[in-house]
């Protein structure tokens, strides 16, 4: 495969859902390819960036609150 | 039903119920954040979800996670309370713009290790809110997807199931989305002065 068909399959390696075969071919080109490696490695913390800093506190009495809300549902 | 054994097991039901799924509800109102980027609006959303599956739940079978599960009526809850109007998702061809990823493969190898490092360190360098503004952002069914996906860590079938459309579709929502976030996020990174700007090779 050439670049801009590894390109197309960043991310289905990177969510690990593609076959063997395909894993194994985009393995070997990003060891020999070190553009592709690292629009990889930018892929990889883009990811990880998002899932890292989308954390929000929860609003302090939401719990009770449903907790309540439930309570109420059950007593019908 | 009415008189003392029925009530008994009402409450053993909403206990059990909150033993299941408390663990979820702080991750659950962040996508309930990102959905809705209104904090009054994200709590009415995680309220209906637990009151919904709470109905539902006599009817949950463990066959999916309990977690797909949950994310499946917070969805529908979702496009039930908010989804005001049916807009198409932006459906314009992304396939000409320039990745982000691969600037540097068109312009020269020195030159790509020498970008992308800068890449990497910008985006490690974003603050939270620049992250999520970059999410809100997006088109709601590329948000959607790759809220899911990204943020969630669904594979493509739970997220099909959740979201209930064909795998294809989602594969397809994630890869565009994904390289408009990619976008959204160097215009940030760039609108905070976090990455020197560089004409683009070839541009």
């Amino acid at each position: 495969m050439d670049c801009y068909e590894i390109r197309e399959q960043l991310y289905a390696y990177l969510d690990g859902e593609t076959t063997v075969w395909r894993r194994r071919a985009v393995a070997r080109h990003l060891e020999e390819c070190p553009p592709c490696l690292e629009g990889y490695t930018l892929k990889v913390t883009v990811r990880r960036v998002v899932a890292q800093r989308c954390q929000d506190p929860l609003p302090a009495d939401l719990e009770s609150r449903i907790s309540a809300l439930l309570a109420a549902e059950a007593a019908d | 039903m009415s008189g003392p054994p029925g009530i008994l097991v009402d409450m053993a039901d909403q206990a059990k119920f909150e033993e299941m799924t408390r663990e979820y509800m702080p991750a659950l109102y962040s996508h309930a954040l990102r959905l809705t980027r209104n904090p009054a609006d994200a709590e009415d959303l995680v309220q209906e979800t637990y009151l919904r599956a709470y109905r539902a739940f006599p009817n949950y079978r463990e066959g999916g996670t309990l977690r797909a599960w949950l994310y499946r009526i917070a969805t529908n809850a979702y496009i039930n309370m908010y989804r005001a109007k049916q807009r198409r998702p932006d459906e314009r061809d992304l396939d000409g713009m320039e990745e982000w990823a691969l600037h540097g493969a068109i312009g020269g190898l020195e030159a790509a290790a020498a970008a992308r490092t800068a890449e990497v360190e910008a985006l490690d360098a974003m603050p939270d809110d620049a992250v999520k503004q970059a999410l809100e952002d997006l088109p709601e069914v590329f948000r959607q997807t790759v809220l899911l996906a990204d943020v969630e860590g669904f594979s493509y079938r739970e997220i099909a199931e959740i979201t209930e459309v064909p795998i294809g579709t989602v594969m397809s929502r994630l890869h565009r989305g994904r390289r408009k976030l990619e976008e959204a996020l160097f215009d940030l990174a760039v609108e905070r002065g976090l990455v020197p700007t560089k004409e683009p090779a070839g541009a």
